[in-house]
């Protein structure tokens, strides 16, 4: 159900998508601090070189220059390596841009272990959190070239501090023709509703089987994990087990609705995330769903702890981060659930 | 100066010029092998690393790195990572053997400096511009327990816009830090291009001199002049030293030599091939 032929990284969909805002709204500019090759802005900088500022290996002050173009009726789009976005300049994000309420789009690039041999220093495992937790920010994490393209558009629609944290590694495409991207809303990728509701599934579900949750597992990931979610949940419906799959990509604000409803069909919750699990989606999933129908929920992520140089692969594999190790979660949780309750 | 001295100065140089060259191999090697990495930036500052390893300028025991009295070396460019590992490994604080490991899973020779997993890396470094801040640190340190250790930091020229970096030269003379050294690896470039189309941080030399820094220019490709400023700046009294080194991005090898791609971008085994068969070709 993966054509491995459409592999695509995150950032160079951002790179595109900047171009077609370019030509589309004179007042959008681009900034970047010595790392435009990597973050993609480098399209934007060849097509529109008059609205391309560069301003050097200067995070924090790239921060602030976007606060005073956004304050003078601007959009600017800022990127750099989300460790230095979200960390580096994290007192300016703050004080700058989110205090003020400014339109300031800040698009890192790297998140994530997936960012390999460079190692500890370069791969960000806290910057959802950190920008999670400041007032106003909206947290966009997508899971392929698409989503991509649709949330860069959504966040320039919006007026207001939005974060979107992209990957250095290629990815498959995940999201299908008809499917959309809205600020607040999850997607529902597996099972396959084919145009229907989730309510009506859930309705039969519970009509011809009532003894059962509709869903033995509902997985709810975001970027480079919702494709390992995905096969998961293709290799456990083979064994029997039924399951949930939610695209949140939309991480703050998050779908309440669509979490509370999954919270009441299923047993169990896991959430996959390329992030520590201190912080992250897990943590904003645990938020919302103890306040409208607590249920186990698991995180899964990169444990208290710093990462490490290697292939992405090896780290992913090494984190816990794969399909095989998502399933054998479930299943030792299903073989025990009874005991929670 | 008598015969046996300067015989043994130009036995220094040599010493500085061979080992440059090996490290040179070794960051071609690293780099190629772990298909990742920065050669240019390595290969810039080879020579001034090998000055400070191999030219007695770097008072430090290999078989005791935490040693309390030794010089204190902070590599603030962290991603020129595989020049201060060679060097380490050539110098005797671990074993050859590791440097094909770079930037493996598992392996201590993270793609940036971990001081936690290597003898010899005194701080971890990778997001730049924090280094020399840490320097002050230390150089303010020695003060206070009366020790005698100084402190050398190597910083990158477009690390220089960082901040920081600035912050830092104000403490360091506000602190009066004889004891510290700062070395501009002034190789003219960085990942997007010519410093001076990015972002123009010069005149860097005037700008030390205005925060009250002592200011040394210098060929940082010339073991004879490095050494001869390293000492000027560890005699200069009241105020902290920088060294302006006038370096080539991926200097050594032709094809690498003042190229931008070259920055964060490992060599194919047939380039490492020809880059080392280059390398050993160079007099030294
Ligand atoms: C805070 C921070 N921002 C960005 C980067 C990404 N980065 C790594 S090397 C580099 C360019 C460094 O240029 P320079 O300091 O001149 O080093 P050199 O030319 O000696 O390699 C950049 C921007 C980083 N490592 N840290
Ligand atoms: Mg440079």
């Amino acid at each position: 159900m993966f054509e491995a032929s459409e592999m695509k990284a995150t950032r160079d969909s951002y790179g595109e998508t900047l171009v077609e805002l370019g030509k589309e709204n004179p007042d959008v500019v681009v900034l970047d601090a010595d790392l435009s090759s990597s973050t993609k802005t480098s399209l934007f900088a060849e097509a529109f070189p008059d609205r391309f500022f560069n301003v050097g290996i200067a995070e924090a002050d790239m921060m602030g220059i976007a606060a005073g173009l956004a304050r003078s009726g601007k959009i600017p789009f800022a990127s750099t390596f989300a460790v230095f976005a979200s960390g580096r300049a994290y007192d300016q994000v703050r004080q700058s841009i989110a205090y003020p309420g400014f339109n300031v789009k800040i698009v890192a690039s790297h998140g994530g272990i997936t960012v390999g041999p460079d190692g500890a220093s370069h791969q960000a495992l806290e910057d959802i959190a950190l920008m999670r937790v400041i007032p106003g920010m909206v947290v966009i994490v997508p899971c392929d070239a698409t989503e991509t393209r649709l949330a860069v558009r959504a966040a320039a629609r919006y007026h207001g501090p939005v974060y979107i944290r992209l990957g250095r590694a290629k990815v498959p495409k995940i999201l299908r023709a008809h499917d959309d991207f809205e600020i607040g809303k999850g997607l529902v990728l597996w099972p396959q509703l084919d145009g229907r509701g989730l309510d009506d599934l859930i309705e039969d579900r519970q009509h011809s089987n009532p003894e059962e949750a509709p869903f033995a597992v509902c997985f709810v990931a975001c970027g480079v994990t919702v494709q390992p979610a995905m096969e998961a949940a293709e290799i456990l419906e083979a064994e029997g087990i039924s399951c949930l799959v939610i695209d949140m990509a939309s991480v703050k604000p998050i779908d309440e609705d669509l979490l509370a409803t999954a919270a009441r069909n299923s047993r169990v919750i896991i959430t996959c995330e390329e992030h520590s699990i201190i912080g992250g989606l897990g943590s904003a999933v645990c938020e919302t769903v103890s306040k409208t129908h607590p249920i186990p929920v698991i995180r899964l992520g990169i444990e208290d702890q710093f990462g490490q140089s290697g292939s992405a692969e090896e780290l992913m594999e090494a984190y816990g981060l794969t399909s095989s190790n998502f399933c054998q979660q479930a299943r030792d949780f299903l073989e025990t659930w009874w005991q929670f309750f | 100066m008598e015969d046996s001295a300067k015989e043994s100065v130009e036995c220094t140089i040599q010493r500085i010029k061979e080992t440059a060259r090996d490290i040179r191999i070794h960051i071609i090697e690293m780099t190629c092998k772990a298909g990742s990495g920065h050669p240019g930036g390595s290969l810039s500052c080879a020579d001034i690393i090998s000055t400070l390893y191999f030219g007695g300028v770097l008072n430090v025991k290999p078989e005791e790195p935490l040693w309390p009295d030794r010089d204190r070396f902070i590599l603030s460019k962290g991603h020129a990572a595989p020049a201060l590992y060679a060097a380490l490994a050539e110098r005797g604080f671990f074993s050859k053997d590791i440097l094909p490991t770079l930037r493996q899973f598992g392996s201590p020779l993270q793609g940036h400096p971990d001081c936690r997993q290597v003898p010899g890396v005194e701080v971890s470094t990778g997001s730049l511009g924090q280094g020399l801040s840490m320097g002050v640190g230390m150089g303010i340190a020695g003060k206070l327990d009366k020790k005698q250790y100084r402190v050398w930091v190597l910083l990158g020229d477009g690390e220089c816009q960082e901040g920081q970096v600035w912050e830092a030269a104000m403490a360091a003379s506000h602190y009066k830090l004889d004891n510290l050294t700062a070395i501009i690896d002034n190789n003219h470039l960085q990942i997007d291009g010519r410093i001076e189309d990015v972002m123009n941080p010069e005149p860097i030399a005037e700008k030390f001199k205005a925060f009250g820094w002592h200011v040394l220019c210098v060929d940082g490709h010339d073991p004879c002049q490095l050494l001869k400023v390293f000492q000027e700046a560890s005699a200069v009294k009241g105020r902290p030293s920088v060294v302006i080194a006038e370096t080539v991005k991926g200097k050594g090898v032709s094809f690498m030599e003042n190229k931008k791609e070259w920055h964060g971008k490992a060599p194919t085994p047939e380039q490492a091939e020809q880059a080392i068969r280059e390398l050993k070709m160079l007099e030294v």
